[in-house]
């Protein structure tokens, strides 16, 4: 098979791979958000139930969370699945994943803003709501973003975990040129493909670190 | 009527007794400031004045208007919360450590509360913030953030931001105590013109011989109790042990 071929069958892959990365960062961000709100909870019921959710996504592989979420409903509920399912899977699967690794990161930050902010929030009459979006959380997002850089890089090469599913992403075409024209070079241009897309994600994140960096 | 009445009060965490019976009222333009020992309560009955502290029992009013009223065994009862934050417009406070927004531009730490809580416009609440700022003599760092900022400077940005809000009683938690000793004089020459404007002020202060100078009452507190209390020439020529004994640690 010719590289050109090869590169042009890869391709197609190559946005799919990006689409479950995209898909996942957006809803999993905000979601994790909400989990990181309902572990620092009073209500201790809520908060220990999503202390052993954050428990078990972390505590089992991605890979075996994906399956679950797959084929659940066929084997539980006995529904059909197919068509357009395996791509709806594949990101819950990613977004509750990656929720439960993004909340904890959120709580870190959230329980690191001095109490002194949310006094004078108090003190100058803003809502508890005003105080969290306009206070807080910006200050927080600053404080996260090395550790958050760090969970979307993984969330790039973790997007190969969707191969388990034989869902048709870059990776997952890779190894079938490789198996079928024994050849090594797929899994070269793999690489090449991973690494930049994560240099690319270092320079935006570097970008947004720098313009954040306007206060100490 | 008083700007500010406390009657009873009383605070404990857990089993220590912070304070005990606390009584105060402070009429309009006067200036009370709390003296008195570390751990003596000063602190907490300012917070609790604040709603940064719930009180135990013992009640709490702003001009006439109760935020805390006392069951009949003196236990405190909190208004409800539309009218506590009613009542919170008539206050503001300035901290110790300041508590600016670091990600706020100095003008931005003024205007943003006038702009998101009072819902001013843009141009009345930047009109009002330039204003304060050069009365704090910072006119020239509008644009500077906070950590760009002398603790001084930073101070006086916090007392910009709480009268920006057009307080009725100023809180003043030892706004000196952070600050280097040639940075102190800055703020309490800006106490002092308030004073001189009869702001209403109370203030929690550890600096004597401004509180003699600035204060119309005051109060000396030890223990989680009024020790003693008065005009700073009474308090200055008590005969009360404790008092004398903490006026001899500053002689």
């Amino acid at each position: 098979m010719k590289l050109e071929m090869m590169i042009s069958q890869m391709t197609a892959g190559m946005v799919k791979t990006i689409g479950i990365f995209a898909w996942t960062l957006i809803f999993s961000l905000p979601f994790g958000l909400l989990i990181a709100f309902g572990r620092m909870s009073k209500n201790k019921i809520l908060s220990t139930i999503v202390k052993v959710y954050i428990s078990i996504m972390r505590g089992t592989p991605l890979m075996l969370q994906l399956m679950v979420v797959f084929y659940g409903p066929y084997y539980l509920l006995g529904l059909n699945i197919g068509g357009s399912w395996r791509f709806i899977a594949i990101i819950i699967g990613f977004t509750l994943n990656y929720g439960a690794y993004f909340a904890e990161i959120f709580r870190s930050g959230i329980e690191s803003m001095p109490v002194g902010q949310y006094e004078a929030s108090k003190l100058l009459g803003y809502s508890s709501r005003q105080t969290f979006f306009l206070v807080i959380l910006p200050q927080v997002i600053k404080r996260i973003l090395p550790a958050v850089t760090n969970e979307i890089i993984t969330l790039v090469k973790d997007t190969s975990l969707a191969f388990a599913l034989a869902y048709m992403e870059m990776f997952t075409i890779a190894k079938q040129i490789a198996a079928a024209n024994t050849t090594f070079l797929p899994f070269i241009i793999a690489a090449a493909f991973y690494y930049i897309f994560n240099l690319l994600v270092a320079m935006v994140m570097e970008m947004i670190e720098k313009k954040l960096s306007y206060y100490h | 009527m008083y700007y500010l009445e406390i009657n009873h009060l009383r605070k404990s965490f857990g089993d220590l007794h912070v304070l005990n019976d606390i009584s105060l009222t402070l009429e309009q333009g006067k200036v009370l400031a709390i003296i008195g020992p570390s751990g003596s309560g000063k602190s907490t009955l300012l917070r609790c004045a604040t709603y940064l502290e719930q009180m135990d029992g013992g009640d709490l009013a702003y001009l006439g208007k109760k935020a805390v009223t006392m069951d009949e065994k003196g236990n405190s009862i909190y208004a409800k919360p539309a009218q506590l934050k009613e009542i919170q417009k008539n206050f503001g406070l300035v901290f110790q450590n300041f508590n600016l927004f670091p990600h706020f531009s100095v003008i931005k730490n003024v205007t943003n509360p006038l702009i998101k809580v009072q819902k001013k416009s843009k141009e009345e609440a930047y009109a009002i913030a330039r204003g304060l700022l050069k009365k704090m003599g910072l006119e020239d760092k509008e644009d500077y953030y906070p950590y760009q900022l002398s603790g001084g400077q930073q101070q006086r940005v916090s007392i910009a931001r709480a009268l920006a809000l057009n307080p009725k009683v100023l809180f003043f938690d030892e706004p000196t105590s952070a600050l280097d000793p040639e940075l102190t004089g800055e703020i309490l020459k800006v106490i002092r013109e308030l004073a001189a404007e009869h702001m209403t002020m109370v203030i929690v202060t550890h600096e004597m011989s401004f509180a003699k100078n600035v204060a119309d009452h005051i109060i000396f507190m030890d223990q989680g109790v009024v020790a003693d209390q008065g005009t700073p020439e009474e308090l200055f020529a008590s005969e009360n042990p404790r008092m004398r004994e903490f006026l001899g640690k500053f002689a």
